[in-house]
């Protein structure tokens, strides 16, 4: 049952996907009213879902990848909900959508929903350190999102080719704004994980922690190089992006070795 | 009832014949000389067209005639290349004239207020009726609709409004940006006035001779900087307009250089109109610096201009919508028992879809 009201989500996800690019190539775009009641109602079945989820669980739904990636694109659509309609930058539903769709299609199509026989404990500190840390994926997420804008705003100013796109997108100094908050936000989430990671009452596995301090290193550094301004704003955004590949890259590695491994 | 409209476009009529028919005639005098129910003139520098509402069929000459600048000229000898619409086309053109589908610069927005000041202007010396009211209210829908849902008003086709547009696409609000204005010349001074007018208000103006500086500053509400102090200026300013009659390139790579390590994560705007050229093209290889000379200005203009010529197809088919749906509810106000055939200002059919006998 609960696998509907993701499917549902999903549906509407992929259908401001189709929406944007149905607009844009008819130059009739406009992102406002569609994509966010889309991704909105995505966001809501996503919510159900997961709550649906944890009621079952009797804890916070992170038990296995597939709750992982329906989880982190929970994270994206409410950092997106929390951050483009603030910050006017309602084209970036159009780009977030894709990524939520990737997300949940890949955990919906590939068979990595295995539900442990037992039923496990609830741990207030690992299931806070678990779910701040993929909240804070999420803020990265869409961190990286602004990233992608701000680079194809900015190549086209540059090389004077101007695009119907260009038209939607967010001017470059509040696209750098933007990315700015999300990095800190997603810092300062990221760096609660971790903390809280060391109160679960369980021993962590070294792959994971050296793994979760190299991503926080990867953060610091990106938002050390902007403050003394050693990073120009393009290699900001260039980092968010890489920044992002690599923190997804690493999840995937440790979610995965935490399921060759017994759940505590 | 009869609904028509005729006129002299830039389509149709070059500006020395259409300066022969604007300016002279009011929609009072067309309707007091011809007779009609209801009358409006809409005159622009690209058109004079008459939209009236008429018991019988009133001639294009009888309408030419009102609206003849001098009266030795015989219209009907003259053979004025102008149009005629009856019915649904007349509909049809002026949604298309509201929603800028028919000027000169497709997508234009200035031909919607003048519409609007043509049927005020009617409006208040009682030459619009029930039918012209209805139809020009629906016609500003339109030309809303038309604009928020398609990209025909999209991007800029001037050398001021390009650098206002891409000012903006910079650096979203401009009412905290520092603008520098190198050289006063008339193309700068538009362009300055353009950018004020979206909100600027630190602006400065350098010129080799400081009495011109002054009296441009003067004249937009800005400050004089001397011409050997404006280099130094590039710490502070966000927009650099530059149009000087220089020989030689006035910034290089090399001098903006260390300004461009201070400022890092602010971008600079360089709009150099100057021919030759006051800044080095190798200027928009640096980071954060965004360099635009006359001819990329240019393409930047034609680009939108494309851009606009794509999106008349989806205008068209809202205002083909619209046309219908003006046309169907005119009809059945007639089956109404309140209405006669003599509300209806849409052909003389009144049971079937409107005449139309179509344009000259």
């Amino acid at each position: 049952m609960d696998r509907y009201l993701l499917i549902v989500s999903t549906v509407c996800f992929l259908a401001a996907v189709v929406h944007t690019i149905v607009e844009l190539r008819a130059g009739m775009f406009r992102p406002m009213r569609f994509n966010f009641f889309a991704v909105g109602l995505g966001f809501i079945f996503q919510t159900a879902f997961l709550s649906i989820r944890g009621h079952a669980l009797g804890r916070c739904p992170l038990t296995n990848l597939f709750e992982v990636f329906v989880f982190l694109a929970w994270s994206v659509a409410l950092m997106y909900m929390l951050v483009g309609p603030l910050y006017r930058l309602s084209l970036m539903g159009a780009f977030t959508a894709p990524l939520v769709v990737l997300l949940q299609g890949f955990a919906l199509v590939a068979p990595i929903d295995i539900l442990h026989p037992v039923k496990v404990p609830a741990n207030p500190w690992l299931e806070f350190h678990a779910s701040i840390s993929t909240v804070a994926y999420g803020a990265f997420a869409v961190a990286c999102i602004a990233g992608v804008m701000y680079l194809i705003q900015e190549r086209q100013l540059k090389t004077h080719q101007l695009h119907s796109v260009f038209y939607h997108l967010p001017p470059l100094t509040d696209l750098y704004a933007t990315i700015t908050r999300l990095l800190w936000w997603g810092f300062a989430l990221y760096t609660f994980g971790i903390v809280s990671g060391f109160f679960t009452g369980h021993p962590l596995p070294r792959a994971q922690v050296v793994a979760a301090i190299g991503v926080w290193l990867l953060y610091a550094a990106i938002l050390q190089g902007r403050h003394l301004r050693w990073l120009a704003p393009k290699w900001v955004a260039a980092l968010c992006i890489i920044g992002f590949s690599v923190a997804l890259a690493l999840l995937w590695g440790i979610e995965f070795t935490a399921a060759m491994r017994p759940l505590p | 009832m009869n609904l028509f409209c005729l006129g002299l476009s830039h389509h149709t009529a070059d500006v020395a014949t259409r300066e022969h028919f604007a300016g002279s005639a009011t929609a009072e005098s067309i309707l007091r000389q011809t007779g009609c129910a209801e009358a409006l003139l809409l005159t622009t520098c690209n058109r004079v067209e008459v939209y009236a509402v008429s018991q019988k069929r009133v001639s294009t000459d009888e309408i030419a005639r009102c609206l003849t600048r001098r009266i030795e000229i015989d219209p009907h000898d003259y053979a004025p290349p102008f149009y005629r619409y009856e019915a649904e086309k007349c509909v049809q053109h002026l949604f298309r004239v509201a929603s800028g589908l028919d000027s000169m610069v497709v997508g234009e927005s200035e031909i919607f207020g003048q519409a609007k000041k043509a049927y005020e202007s009617a409006r208040t010396s009682g030459a619009v009726g029930p039918y012209l009211h209805r139809l020009f209210q629906r016609a500003f829908r339109v030309a809303k609709q038309v604009r928020t849902h398609t990209d025909i008003a999209r991007g800029a086709v001037s050398v001021g409004s390009v650098a206002v547009d891409l000012a903006q696409r910079i650096f979203g609000k401009l009412s905290d940006r520092k603008v520098l204005v190198l050289g006063a010349g008339e193309t700068s001074e538009r362009t300055a006035r353009a950018l004020i007018s979206r909100g600027v208000s630190d602006l400065r103006v350098s010129n080799r001779s400081i009495d011109r500086a002054c009296e441009l500053a003067q004249a937009v509400g800005g400050r004089a900087v001397p011409f050997d102090e404006w280099a130094a200026q590039c710490r502070e300013i966000d927009i650099l307009i530059t149009s000087t009659a220089s020989e030689t390139p006035l910034l290089t790579p090399a001098e903006l250089a260390p300004m461009v390590h201070e400022r890092l994560d602010r971008p600079l705007f360089i709009i150099d109109i100057a021919v030759p050229r006051d800044v080095d093209p190798g200027v928009n290889e640096m980071e954060g610096v965004y360099l635009y000379d006359i001819d990329s200005i240019r393409s930047v203009a034609e680009q939108s201009l494309a851009l606009r010529r794509k999106q008349v197809a989806a205008a068209e088919r809202i205002i083909a919508e619209h046309v219908a749906d003006f046309v169907d509810s005119i009809s059945r106000g007639l089956n109404r028992p309140s209405q006669t055939a003599e509300h209806l200002p849409l052909g003389e059919n009144p049971h079937g879809r409107p005449s139309c006998s179509g344009g000259l």
